[in-house]
């Protein structure tokens, strides 16, 4: 298995997909079965948070190091609308598509860290990273 | 992808044996509720003991599915939750809008519908 995937996401059946890759890299890394599920469960609402307000995006996943933690890290970019008020937008039960307003403040709560950039009408990256512990 | 529907008694059985896209999870909603109304179930089990993964669409869904049956006189049970699954969707935010009923596997599933049913029979 790579230590890095690039993987394009514009389909409802592109999120299992994804996911199950991040289940496996996850595995790979030393992630036990409930870390696991965290994480794919993360990459599949960031995932679906591309397809539903930017239609198609990139979703990356690798391995990564810092000192001598080793952890995942999920990259998900899209050049959509942008997110217009990201507190807003990472608060429970907010949405601007009708879903359950989950996606990001969920991810968030299931990862260790972060972060997200979003330019208005140019796109939006989000970040997040789990470490073994 | 055809997921069968059973129906034994009253009762219709339905098992996800892999993970499904947000259009067959609809698909599915559908059948379901076409097959409570032809064959008047008073009662549905959705076993997801097989899925590694329920995010919150699949969440929504099978909420949706419990309401919607509910409008057809039929009661929905969610059996074979994963562990490792209860907890992410418990930290994913779930609790605000989690209202279906569950049960540990299909026997306690099947055993807690036919209680209800006699009850409201």
């Amino acid at each position: 298995m790579d230590d890095e995937r690039v993987l394009k996401v514009e389909r409802d059946v592109d999120v299992i997909y994804i996911r199950e890759v991040g289940r496996e890299m996850a595995a790979e890394a030393g992630f036990g079965v409930l870390d696991q599920t965290r994480i794919t469960t993360a990459i599949a609402e960031l995932a679906r948070n591309i397809i539903v307000h930017a239609n198609c995006g990139l979703v990356v996943i690798r391995k990564v190091q810092r000192g001598d933690k080793i952890g995942i890290e999920i990259v998900c970019k899209d050049e959509g609308p942008g997110i217009e008020d990201i507190d807003k937008a990472l608060k429970e039960g907010y949405t601007t598509s009708g879903g359950l307003g989950i996606g990001m403040a969920g991810a968030k709560r299931l990862m260790d860290e972060f972060h997200v950039e979003s330019v208005q009408d140019k796109g939006t990256t989000v970040i997040v990273r789990k470490w073994l512990k | 992808m055809i997921i069968p529907i059973l129906k034994i008694g009253d009762v219709l059985i339905v098992t996800i044996q892999t993970e499904l896209t947000d259009r067959e999870i609809e698909e599915l909603s559908h059948d379901i509720l076409d097959q409570i109304k032809k064959v008047g179930a008073r009662g549905v089990v959705i076993d997801i003991s097989a899925l590694k993964t329920v995010d919150s669409y699949m969440a929504r869904s099978l909420n949706s599915i419990a309401s919607a049956s509910m409008l057809l006189g039929s009661e929905t049970v969610v059996v074979g939750i994963q562990p490792a699954v209860a907890l992410t969707l418990v930290e994913l935010g779930l609790r605000v809008s989690w209202g279906v009923k569950t049960a540990l596997n299909l026997e306690k599933g099947l055993e807690m519908l036919k209680v209800n049913v006699k009850k409201s029979g």
